[in-house]
């Protein structure tokens, strides 16, 4: 089913998907990948701030190539999502609330999905360039330092997405399976 | 004796880099257009349109196909009558690589250290395969390759026993191991035989080979045919969300071996199998 949602998610909403459903995000989200994560884990392992509330919100597994000038982004497709397991339970025990990636994940993760009311969607990986049609604006807001692995935020219009993991642990890449 | 002014190194990988990742060669375009006309999925062929779409953005638009925009992989096959001038070959091929994509937006994925992780802020070292042959040509071939795909390629020492059904079992298993991650549809690149090192670069080197054109070995055609077809069954489909294509191809290279073994390398990539060749 297609669906329009906003973001950050609302817990009626996240209940309403599916796995196998195609939804059009509108509002803002963040990025982060590898680096940003241990960052953060780090930080909250230490009992400090990161610098996103995770509260509803999304983050957006990507890093993307540098914007030309008088664009927002560049390519910006999402990267493989099971390289953050070992940080996302974490982060959807703090209030995060979406994921977007692409590729398998763990029991752990798809546990801390369900028990949390989450959700996982997968972006169409290998899309940058279509993907960043979607992005009107993009702000470093931490971790400069990290060049393309910097936290941003993103204004997104109907970006498109798929639910794979839905917030009762259904697996769209597992269903899908001869 | 035919000299060579490594300048002119530089500006034919500057150029490649660029391009490499922003155009697609036509053997993938056409694999893309016969999955869309094939695809039995209603969400696989939409993933596939999205595809198509995204090609033809990036050329416009000049946005990379993909955010990853790889490691730059040189493939630089050297003729022994060719004297390289006025520097280093493998600086002046690096140099390429840090115009290509600094001036190209080109994303900055290499890090300095595998374990200290600095990132070196204009993509080099490159990975940089040399080849000496007969002659006083130069050809270059330079394949941007994305990590998500790179991950889930494998190696397997096979034992002689194993055979052919040994060889079909492990590029299965790959395939099914990297199933969502790698982004299919997949191109899937095989090595057979050589030892542990000349496998996997055989594999990466099928990458590079036209997807239209099978072995000319009949029965290492056969295996490729076959092993589409099985890999096709698997119902990974497009992006993993389902479907009839889970692979454009599949190339497979081969060279002799031990008699005590049978290596067989697998370089997983995925539907944006970049690669451009120039002659010097």
């Amino acid at each position: 089913m297609e669906k329009n949602i906003t973001a950050p998610l609302l817990e009626s909403e996240i209940k309403e998907l599916k796995s196998g459903d195609y939804v059009y995000i509108t509002g803002t989200i963040y990025t982060a990948r590898d680096a940003a994560h241990k960052r953060m884990y780090e930080s909250l392992e230490k009992g400090e701030q990161i610098p996103i509330d995770l509260e509803n919100n999304v983050i957006y597994y990507m890093g993307p190539s540098p914007a030309r000038e008088g664009r927002p982004i560049g390519s910006a497709g999402p990267t493989t999502a099971s390289r953050m397991d070992k940080y996302a339970p974490k982060m959807l025990d703090l209030g995060l609330k979406g994921m977007i990636g692409k590729g398998k994940r763990s029991e752990e993760v798809k546990n801390a999905i369900v028990r949390n009311n989450a959700v996982y969607f997968a972006a169409v990986g290998g899309a940058g360039a279509l993907l960043s049609k979607s992005i009107k604006k993009s702000e470093v807001i931490a971790y400069d330092d990290l060049g393309t692995e910097a936290i941003r935020k993103l204004e997104v219009e109907n970006f498109p997405a798929i639910v794979v993991i839905d917030s009762e642990g259904n697996n769209l890449y597992e269903m899908v399976l001869n | 004796m035919r000299e060579i002014d490594v300048k002119t190194v530089t500006e034919n990988i500057r150029e490649m880099c660029i391009e490499a990742n922003h155009f697609l060669s036509d053997d993938m375009k056409a694999c893309l257009a016969n999955a869309v006309k094939s695809e039995k999925s209603e969400l696989g062929k939409k993933v596939l349109n999205s595809l198509e779409e995204n090609l033809v953005i990036a050329g416009e638009d000049m946005i990379p196909i993909c955010q990853d925009t790889g490691m730059a992989i040189i493939f630089i096959r050297i003729g022994q009558d060719v004297h390289f001038t006025g520097g280093s070959l493998e600086e002046a091929i690096n140099e390429g690589v840090r115009r290509g994509y600094v001036e190209g937006f080109l994303r900055k994925s290499v890090v300095n250290d595998p374990i200290i992780r600095e990132n070196t802020k204009d993509n080099t070292p490159a990975i940089i395969h040399y080849e000496i042959v007969e002659g006083d040509g130069v050809t270059i071939t330079m394949a941007p390759k994305g990590f998500g795909s790179e991950n889930m390629s494998r190696v397997f020492m096979l034992k002689p026993a194993d055979g052919i059904e040994g060889v079909k079992n492990a590029v299965l298993t790959a395939v099914k191991d990297a199933g969502p991650n790698a982004c299919p549809p997949m191109v899937v690149g095989v090595g057979i035989g050589g030892d542990f090192e000349k496998c996997a670069i055989l594999a990466k080197k099928a990458l590079t080979r036209n997807v239209s054109v099978h072995s000319d070995i009949p029965y290492v055609k056969e295996l490729e045919i076959e092993l589409l077809e099985k890999i096709n069954q698997l119902s990974i489909g497009p992006g993993g969300l389902g479907g009839t294509n889970t692979a454009f191809a599949v190339n497979i290279e081969t060279y002799p071996t031990h008699i005590a073994g049978l290596p067989v390398g697998i370089n997983i990539c995925c539907h944006v199998n970049r690669h451009v060749t120039r002659e010097l």
